[in-house]
């Protein structure tokens, strides 16, 4: 905490390795401390022990090919991953998707936002000790990931959608299954909320550790929920719309303190508006005839003409963007991906110098620093 | 020559009942929060999982027996039997029931009616702390120092208004022996209710319940083994049976805290407002006391179970907190208003 920073530090220190293989760090990250007592004086995040060189792979890979690479970035919600990059060759083809492609990728992408904060509400708890909430909270996540399943036969690197559009039409366990699913999503939120939110305990544990200001968020390049939870009211589904997102009426929750507790309380209420998000697009999904297009008029081969784009969408994480550079061949010249793990990482050491072990493990969870999209 | 027989079928008897317990404690565990967390949790092993605890023992006896190269091989092995040993010891002074009369002979359900009885179950948890911390400083390495020094204060914090709730106690009754306070938990309290030590300590009652889940290592209190932040703390390092003792240990003491509530808070093997003793034979009403204070020591282990799948985990620093500027002021309190009103009405 604050207090601790003013606190003499004497010399003697012990130097800790947290990882790459630790229960409590998701995927592979490893952070070297130099703690004092509990304290943590210094902490060196160490990235890159699960670089797979994904952009590099880009390059030698046909635009088309390069779908389910963008599975392992995010691989808790490998939906949005897709979708930002589909999003991303589209733009560079200046092609225009139908209308019903659009609403499929908002549900799809929907859904894998809730999965995606399930998992880090969840994980969350068991980082803080409570185990319970993660199990309400993944079995709900399950359900997704049939929906997912039945969509087209993956459950965790889904490989959605196409350049162009989208390959199927939603699945039809999708309409029978949704009107229940959005209920038990919500009970198993408010069956969390409550073993956690107002628990003593818990309050103890996150408000108040690790805050973070909105300046040095920004200027660290803070986005999504890690973001939005120290009160800067930024969300790219409305501040810069794309598929129909404005149409929907939907509010981006927003924290004061940007600490572990607001982080959390964010992504609790997200997944709220993503239910109402779904559910509008659903209803305008409805409205359209059932033979309307999936896909928009792409050639077989892609060749994009020669120029460069960026193009980004709100993933679960934050600002999701793919930079692609063309020289008019069938393959990308570069493809240079912007995760927003990777920016919130860096201020991973400012945000637990001078607090205890413990929290660097909160902090850490809060984050949601997933090492698939940090390293690439 | 009697009486030896008599005393080693006791300790025989509340030696494996206590083992059984705890086995089963394991099972209760892990089907207590499968069942809260809407899982099924072990099912497989005869019915109900019933035998996954004896399945757990012999793939824990049979493991490997490893010391890491650079652990104090000394510390490393003293460290699990310095935390199981007091663990089953400590049962010895608490009662498990009244009493049986066999061919006119009276058997106290009790292994030894210690007049400090009291005192011995302090002393024990406090040996406690040697396991963890020999078990963490041995093994060399940093998470298990990190956990034992947590542990260390901990329990040593927590002890201090352990001992003061457990003093208030000997206060209202004038007794360091726990069979006579079970003893006089009989009848009723101010006319309409059960004369029972909750009634009496409250406040005492509430603090003794805390302590004894810091004592235990129970979530919340639960940091020496903080799986998630120091992986799993003082026995990173342990596995085969030597880790089996430190589960094993946990889960007696777990037992013999659970059995200590019930003695002195909730009226031992007593019903309220029924007297068993007066309707009951002499052999029926021992097996009735028995299962009177069994089922009541149940309701509090369960009672841990409840707990450790419900709340998260304090920070250190919040543990720390808690005990010295909230646990201890209101034990001392607690103290003085005893001895205030026994002042008062003596």
């Amino acid at each position: 905490m604050a207090n601790n920073n003013n606190a003499p530090i004497t010399g003697d220190y012990v130097t800790i390795n947290i990882g790459p293989s630790h229960p409590a760090m998701h995927g592979t990250l490893r952070v070297v401390c130099k703690t004092d007592g509990e304290t943590i004086v210094e902490a060196i995040p160490e990235i890159g022990y699960l670089h797979r060189g994904v952009e590099k792979l880009g390059e030698n890979l046909t635009y088309h090919q390069f779908i389910p690479i963008t599975d392992r970035l995010n691989y808790c919600s490998a939906i949005a991953n897709n979708v930002a990059y589909e999003k991303a060759v589209e733009k560079l083809l200046g092609i225009e998707i139908p209308d019903k492609a659009k609403l499929i990728r908002v549900i799809m992408k929907e859904l894998a936002r809730i999965a995606d904060h399930q998992v880090c509400v969840g994980i969350l708890g068991v980082d803080l000790g409570a185990f319970t909430p993660f199990f309400y909270l993944i079995i709900q996540r399950e359900e997704i990931y049939d929906i997912f399943e039945w969509y087209n036969g993956a459950r965790l690197t889904n490989t959605f959608g196409r350049i162009g559009g989208v390959n199927a039409d939603l699945p039809e366990i999708f309409h029978t299954k949704w009107p229940k699913l959005k209920d038990t999503i919500r009970k198993a939120n408010d069956e969390t909320d409550k073993l956690l939110t107002h628990n003593r305990i818990w309050m103890d544990r996150t408000i108040g550790v690790n805050p973070f200001s909105p300046e040095d968020a920004l200027e660290y390049g803070f986005t999504g929920p890690c973001l939005r939870a120290t009160g800067v009211k930024r969300d790219l589904r409305k501040d810069e719309p794309y598929y129909f997102y404005d149409k929907f009426d939907f509010e981006v929750p927003v924290g004061k303190h940007g600490d572990v507790f607001d982080r959390y309380y964010v992504r609790l209420m997200e997944m709220e508006q993503s239910i109402r998000i779904i559910d509008q697009a659903y209803a305008m999904y409805k409205e359209l005839p059932p033979d309307a297009p999936l896909m928009a008029k792409v050639p077989k081969i892609i060749k994009p003409p020669e120029g460069e784009i960026y193009s980004a969408i709100e993933s679960p994480n934050g600002e999701l963007g793919f930079f692609i550079k063309s020289d008019g061949t069938d393959k990308p010249y570069r493809i240079k991906i912007r995760p927003p793990c990777y920016m919130v990482y860096q201020a991973f050491p400012e945000l637990v110098k001078g607090e205890m072990i413990a929290d660097t493990i909160a902090c850490l969870s809060s984050l949601n620093i997933i090492a698939g999209e940090l390293d690439r | 020559m009697d009486n030896w027989v008599i005393a080693l079928i006791k300790v025989v008897f509340i030696w494996t009942w206590t083992l059984l317990i705890a086995t089963l404690m394991t099972w209760v565990e892990r089907r207590g929060s499968a069942m809260m967390q809407d899982r099924l949790g072990p099912n497989r092993a005869g019915p109900f999982g019933l035998f996954q605890p004896l399945a757990d023992g012999i793939k824990l006896f049979t493991k490997e027996d490893i010391i890491p190269e650079k652990a104090h091989k000394i510390l490393f092995s003293l460290g699990p039997i310095l935390f199981a040993l007091p663990a089953f010891s400590a049962y010895a002074v608490i009662p498990f029931g009244d009493k049986l009369i066999v061919n006119g002979k009276e058997i106290i359900l009790q292994v030894a009616d210690v007049n400090v009885g009291f005192l011995y179950v302090v002393a024990l948890g406090a040996m406690a702390v040697y396991g963890i911390v020999l078990g963490g400083w041995g093994s060399n390495n940093k998470y298990s120092i990190l956990g034992g020094l947590r542990s260390t204060a901990q329990l040593i914090s927590y002890e201090v208004p352990f001992g003061l709730s457990l003093l208030a106690v000997v206060l209202v009754y004038g007794t360091f022996s726990l069979r006579e306070i079970s003893l006089v938990q009989q009848g009723t309290f101010l006319g309409f209710l059960p004369n029972w030590g909750i009634f009496k300590q409250p406040l005492g009652f509430i603090l003794f319940i805390v302590t004894a889940y810091a004592e235990a290592n129970r979530v919340p209190f639960d940091l020496p083994e903080a799986e998630s932040e120091i992986v799993a703390g003082y026995h990173t390092e342990y596995g085969s049976m030597r880790l089996g003792l430190y589960l094993f240990g946990e889960y007696v003491n777990m037992y013999t805290l659970a059995a200590l509530m019930v003695t002195l808070y909730f009226g031992a093997w007593h019903l309220p407002y029924i007297d068993m003793s007066k309707f009951l034979g002499p052999v029926s009403y021992g097996i009735a006391s028995f299962l009177v204070f069994f089922l009541k020591t149940a309701f509090f282990l369960w009672l841990f179970v409840w707990v450790r799948w419900t709340v998260p985990r304090f920070r250190y620093d919040q543990v720390m907190g808690l005990g010295w500027k909230a646990l201890i002021p209101l034990a001392l309190v607690n103290l003085f208003i005893t001895a205030l009103c026994i002042q008062l009405t003596v």
